[in-house]
């Protein structure tokens, strides 16, 4: 047992409750190495609460969270972060007021502890500066890069909500409808961008476009009510007739899902 | 009565009255923070206010000093809501700070205003001879002026508490109260509710400024010196909680009126003690929401 | 990266690229206005020998501007105590003096730094992990605190009459204080110069630039691992110190303080200073304390009253139409001088 090597991201029995709402049950997931899972399921399955609660914004009432084998339930949010979790919100979470390059550096900043030090200006780092014009190159955001956040059009800001997250170097990347709110004519930046990322970071997506999740995902968590439905590959998922009736409907997987 | 009973039902009566007066004046406060999560220092200047409208319609107008109490609650309401309407609604969507500073300058202007027209010297209200001197209760005699205050109180959180737990509007100030988002999605009209809100805030603070005259005195400085105690209330009580405010109205009032007797030297430090201690330990108050 | 992406090879990529990092690399670098605050403060005293009593105060309200600005226009902590770190420095002062007989001036307001410092972190441990009302409600209360405790032992701190008479040694053991307060006014410009100079770095720093990341957007700190509380309480223990910095010198040039240094007004008006000059901008400090002192001094002499409707108009107006100060209504007309004149 000890030669196995972790998976990168494991959730166990994990449970959150509300007062009296039960908002996830007993919810177990593993993500290996490398892994391209989606989660999906109805509006208000749990599945954001369920991102919560692996990067510590929620803490769980029962469970555990491991990463590479290492039991971090107890763990804060921003620990969890500097040990490779990182994530994107629902809604974009910058620093709107300034610029897409300091977004990353600061990022990287915090990464590596540079942002402890109240001496040395930001601007004699420039390893960091370089590293966040890389980050930025690959997404093809150079341009953009001396413009403040807000006023980038939502999609290229989606892009910058992923760059940052990428910039936290994680080895666990947990993406939140990345392509919500993107008009369909600059989705395919984002979809580009997802499905050309390291093979090494093991990646959890939130998605309801089916699309999305049949191009992308090797395989699939269905979430209903909180509760893990079914698990299987985007095969098994789409000939699962019950998932199709909680939650595809009628018609068939592509682009038929339904969306937010 | 023994000694010692008496003097703790002396600082209990009288901690009781000047929680009436603090309930009364602030619980329109954490109502509409809680409501708008705005924050509007500007209140006491409304409650400075309420007091002057009684100073001049009992010394000027020689109109009796309870229905001046209800007509100046009556005109300080209606008053507060082209303020609501025209400058607070433009700035629900700012940070707090703006919040702070845009309230600041209205109650510097409101002070410097009165300042102007009433003078700093501090002013009386007549009182009717059934409010002066003393009242029977039996057990022994309480000043009637404080006796009323507490009467008034009474009757203030029955009616608050009816019109919150009982009735259609109640439940909607409730509900948005809860969640802005989803009451809104239901169909109420948060925008209306909200200026009714303000209204009956800012005309119950009204009332509060009046009957403090006879409390405190009334200068136009009111309305910032006694801002920090209003605060204090609402923090500790909670946002948007009529239990919250009324105890803690009813905490720091008996504790400060308690402590001045006890240690007049320690001034206000009890009150203050007990604001850091509740907050640390609740940072939303007794009955606040996280 | 994407297998198809070559790293950029186009010249005009690689021109951005360019571009956008010498942005940063230039950006902590002096600028000839920088220089403007220190030139006019020489003037000043040269031009107004007369007036340097009022000219000091009103460098020690810089510092105590610049001292809030690390927190509320960097860190975004809204406070309305400050007044707590500036009476901890004055009265370390003080009583160093009175008590201890320690009279050695810069000794001194070093003293009434790390006081404040000392306080401001173990106060700001406990506080600074809320936010909103709650923050405000224990900063005041916490100032309030500090004023009652103080006129409870008032045979110690002389209460709100305060301590009159305090004297103290001639600067380095040389430059005696003078009537015309000529001394203080440099050694307060001294002091500022250093303090300005470590203010600067800290904010071009990349702890300066957390302390923006935790003002813009909280919950994104946490989410790249950003120790926020311990950022956090460093600021404010910093700001804390230059604030005890400012309350020592203003008890050296007063030879006086009461405990009127705690009141809210203090801490309000300290606000309302830096409101006025600019948030965020370094130099608003100096702008916003500058014209607020000098306004109030013309005019509260004229009326009280209409000084203070004058106030709240501004506080209004400001608000509304300028919020991002003085400093930011130049900053505006800069831009737009430089748009229209590349037309």
């Amino acid at each position: 047992m000890s030669a196995m090597p972790h998976a990168a991201l494991e959730v166990q029995r994990l449970n959150c409750s509300f007062g009296a709402l039960h908002v996830t049950r007993d919810v177990d997931l593993t993500l290996e190495r490398g892994a391209r899972r989606a989660l999906i399921g109805p509006n208000g399955a749990g599945k954001t609460t369920l991102v919560n609660l692996i990067t510590g914004v929620l803490t769980p009432t029962d469970g555990r969270v491991l990463l590479n084998g290492d039991d971090i339930t107890a763990t804060s949010q921003a620990l969890r972060a500097r040990r490779g979790i990182a994530r994107t919100f629902q809604i974009n979470q910058l620093f709107r007021g300034l610029t897409v390059l300091e977004n990353i550096c600061m990022t990287i900043g915090e990464r590596d502890g540079n942002c402890n030090n109240l001496w040395r200006p930001a601007g004699s780092k420039r390893a960091v500066i370089d590293e966040a014009l890389d980050h930025l190159d690959s997404l093809r955001l150079v341009d953009d890069a001396l413009k403040l956040v807000r006023e980038l059009p939502y999609g290229r800001q989606r892009l910058v909500e992923i760059a940052v997250a990428l910039a936290q170097k994680p080895r666990v990347l947990l993406l939140d409808e990345p392509a919500a709110g993107v008009p369909s004519s600059e989705s395919h930046l984002i979809l580009d961008v997802v499905a050309a990322l390291d093979p090494g970071i093991a990646i959890l997506i939130i998605e309801h476009d089916m699309d999305v999740v049949m191009r992308f995902a090797r395989e699939i968590t269905v979430l209903v009510h909180g509760a893990v439905f079914t698990q299987g590959t985007p095969a098994e998922i789409m000939a699962n007739e019950q998932v199709r009736a909680v939650y595809l409907g009628q018609a068939h997987g592509q682009g038929g899902g339904a969306h937010a | 009565m023994p000694q010692v009973a008496n003097i703790a039902a002396s600082i209990l009566f009288d901690g009781l009255a000047y929680a009436m007066f603090l309930f009364i004046t602030s619980v329109g406060l954490s109502v509409t923070m809680g409501l708008m999560g705005f924050v509007n220092l500007a209140h006491g200047a409304f409650a400075m206010a309420g007091g002057y409208v009684v100073v001049s319609l009992t010394r000027s107008l020689g109109v009796d000093f309870v229905p001046s109490l209800m007509i100046a609650s009556v005109v300080i309401g209606a008053v507060s809501v082209p303020f609501e309407r025209y400058l607070y609604r433009r700035l629900y969507k700012s940070t707090d700070l703006e919040q702070v500073l845009l309230t600041i300058g209205l109650a510097f202007m409101a002070i410097a205003a009165f300042t102007y027209f009433y003078g700093p010297i501090p002013k009386s209200v007549p009182l009717p001879a059934w409010l002066e001197g003393d009242v029977d209760l039996g057990f022994r005699s309480f000043p009637s002026y404080r006796a009323f205050l507490i009467l008034i109180g009474g009757i203030l959180i029955t009616v608050l508490w009816y019109a919150f737990e009982r009735t259609n509007i109640g439940a909607k100030i409730r509900a948005a109260v809860d969640n802005r988002r989803m009451a809104e999605s239901v169909g109420i009209n948060v925008d209306r509710l909200f200026t009714l809100t303000f209204a009956l805030g800012s005309g119950l603070a009204a009332l509060g400024g009046g009957l403090a005259i006879q409390l405190f005195g009334l200068t136009p400085s009111f309305a910032v010196i006694y801002l920090v105690l209003f605060l204090i209330v609402v923090a500790v009580g909670g946002l948007g909680s009529l239990k919250g405010t009324l105890l803690a109205a009813l905490v720091i009032g008996i504790i400060d009126t308690g402590g001045k007797y006890a240690f007049p030297v320690a001034g206000n430090l009890f009150i203050y003690a007990v604001t850091v201690i509740v907050l640390l330990i609740k940072p939303a108050g007794f009955y606040g929401r996280e | 990266m994407a297998a198809n992406e070559t790293m950029t090879s186009s010249p005009a990529a690689e021109a951005a690229r360019v571009r956008a990092a010498e942005f940063l690399v230039r950006r902590h670098y002096f600028r000839w206005p920088e220089a403007l605050p220190w030139l006019i403060a020489i003037a000043c005293y040269c031009v107004f020998p007369d007036r340097m009593t009022f000219g000091s105060q009103v460098l020690i309200m810089i510092m105590f501007a610049l001292s809030l600005d690390l927190i509320l226009g960097y860190a975004g902590i809204v406070t309305l105590g400050h007044a707590a770190f500036f009476g901890l420095g004055a009265y370390t002062v003080a009583l160093a003096s009175m008590k201890l007989g320690w009279s050695e001036p810069i000794s001194g307001i070093i003293g009434g730094g790390l006081v404040a410092g000392l306080v401001g972190a173990v106060a700001g441990w406990f506080i600074l992990r809320y936010r909103g009302l709650t923050l405000l409600m224990l900063t005041i209360a916490f100032a309030a605190t500090l004023q009652e405790s103080g006129n409870l032992r008032s045979d110690i701190t002389g209460g709100y009459d305060g301590l009159p008479g305090l004297s103290f040694d001639p600067l380095l053991g040389y430059f005696q204080y003078d009537l015309y307060g000529h001394t203080n006014y440099l050694y307060a410009l001294a002091v500022l110069a250093v303090i300005f100079f470590f203010v600067r770095r800290i904010v071009y720093s990349p702890f300066g630039q957390a302390l923006t990341g935790i003002r813009e957007n909280i919950r994104r700190m946490h989410a790249v691992g950003s120790p926020v509380h311990a950022r956090l309480v460093t600021v404010y223990a910093i700001s804390a110190a230059i604030a005890g910095v400012a309350g020592g010198l203003f008890t050296q040039s007063n030879a006086f303080v009461t405990l009127t240094v705690f009141d809210f007004d203090v801490s309000a008006k300290l606000m309302v200073m830096l409101i006025l000059g600019g948030t965020g901008r370094l130099y608003g400090a100096f702008v916003g304390a500058f014209v607020y002192m000098a306004m109030e001094d013309k005019l509260s002499k004229l009326s009280p009253t209409f000084w203070q409707f004058g106030i709240g108009l501004l506080l209004i107006v400001a608000v509304l139409f300028a919020r991002r100060g003085l400093v930011g209504l130049v900053e505006d007309a800069g831009r737009r001088v430089q748009k229209w004149m590349k037309q």
